[in-house]
């Protein structure tokens, strides 16, 4: 990934899981579908990350 | 210890199926949590239940939103710890007992390690504590994460230098991923260990508001226990459109020594985990008070399943049990650079950090 900038990647997951996390939370349906997908941002990140190792 | 026996309690209930549980998955026809045709009342199921534990006095009584299955909690005195209570599985549309829980399984042994090591309250305070250690660790490791990373892009891996700058890297990675769900789980993780106080609290507060007129009255003998299907029709009317989850008997840590506390779920997903309750007079079957659950009643009742990840379906708790992977490496990996530089002056250790691992302090320090 590119940028130096150590803040806005990690926010941005973060934000997303915790919107997952929630929309879980409030419903069933689309909503599960929606918390399945937030939190499988970070795993998706460390398989990016493991990926590019070097 | 918290991560490890978590792991397998995320997959309790496909577990409890496999090692041959209960069957109340098996029953079919109207929820036990409604008033619908069909259904036997009250008062028989709570006979039937008592007749197989003879001496012994009703403590729980708790329904199913989408299966006649319900049960009934006994054991030999009201205020019995949970130790010495058993739970019986009935069929409502039947009468049937179809089961019985006594707590032996192996993801009880694990709830129980997980919860309070076997210490009662002590260990529920410790293990909340360890909790709050967590949070504070994941607090000072997110201030690290900024120095060590101002030279570094997000996701490196360096796995072609030492080994402790891989895992100095894979410990950034999976702890700044992971953060926001860490944080979730360590502190839904302290509410949750605070359950005993904050049940105390409710007791001490807002039933004994409640149940004011009651205050100086000897408890109530279970051989006066009125009628189970008077007090619910009573504590329906109170609160119209809304489901019991549970009735707690008198005398436990969920209701006064004098009523029928009838806890009622919300409609809508989020709404069902916040309870509403109803306390019917045990003997007479009239409403006293009905009031929603104070505020930190709520939290614990969202605590939960923001803790346990029990809420989404499978792929939810696939998810959850890899971001308690990605903490135990978190955790693992965090011991090891410890370990091998807790001897090291704290300006090279300083350094370390700023120069993004770039420069280790000496080797064994």
């Amino acid at each position: 990934m590119v940028g130096r900038s150590t803040w806005p990647i990690p926010i941005a997951i973060a934000l997303i899981s915790l919107a997952g996390l929630l929309a879980a939370l409030t419903g069933d349906g689309w909503r599960d579908a929606l918390g399945w997908a937030g939190l499988a941002v970070p795993v998706i990140a460390v398989g990016r990350a493991i990926h590019r190792r070097r | 210890m918290l991560c490890l026996t978590g792991l397998p309690l995320i997959f309790h209930d496909e577990i409890d199926a496999v090692m041959g549980g209960t069957s109340a998955q098996d029953l079919a026809g109207p929820a036990s949590s409604s008033d619908a045709p069909g259904l036997l009342s009250l008062d028989a199921m709570l006979a039937t239940a008592m007749a197989a534990r003879p001496g012994e006095v009703p403590l729980f009584m708790a329904f199913d939103n989408d299966r006649p299955s319900m049960t009934v909690t006994t054991g030999p005195r009201p205020d019995a710890p949970g130790s010495d209570m058993t739970i019986q599985l009935l069929d409502r549309t039947t009468g049937a007992v179809v089961g019985r829980e006594q707590g032996k399984g192996i993801t009880d042994f694990l709830l129980q390690l997980h919860t309070d090591m076997f210490l009662g309250l002590k260990g529920e305070l410790f293990l909340g504590a360890m909790g709050a250690l967590f949070v504070a660790a994941l607090v000072s490791g997110t201030v690290l994460y900024a120095p060590f990373m101002r030279k570094l892009d997000f996701g490196s891996v360096r796995v072609s230098r030492s080994r402790r700058v891989r895992w100095l890297d894979y410990h950034n990675l999976l702890g700044i991923v992971a953060l926001a769900w860490m944080s979730v789980v360590g502190v839904t993780g302290i509410i949750n260990a605070l359950v005993t106080p904050i049940t105390k609290w409710w007791q001490a507060d807002e039933l004994a508001e409640m149940t004011r007129a009651y205050a100086n009255r000897a408890p109530l003998p279970p051989s006066r226990y009125g009628s189970l299907d008077t007090a619910m029709a009573a504590a329906r009317a109170s609160i119209p459109g809304m489901n019991p989850q549970f009735i707690a008997f008198p005398g436990g840590s969920f209701s006064s020594d004098h009523h029928y506390a009838v806890f009622f779920q919300g409609a809508t997903p989020l709404t069902q985990r916040l309870l509403t309750t109803a306390l019917v007079d045990a003997e007479t079957g009239r409403l006293t008070d009905a009031r929603p659950m104070p505020w930190y009643f709520k939290a614990l009742s969202l605590s939960r399943p923001l803790h346990f990840g029990d809420y989404g379906g499978l792929p939810l708790k696939l998810l959850w049990a890899l971001l308690d992977l990605f903490t135990i490496v978190v955790l693992g990996s965090g011991l090891y650079l410890w370990l091998g530089r807790r001897r090291a002056p704290l300006a090279a250790r300083v350094l370390e950090v700023t120069s993004g691992g770039r420069t280790t302090p000496a080797k064994l320090g």
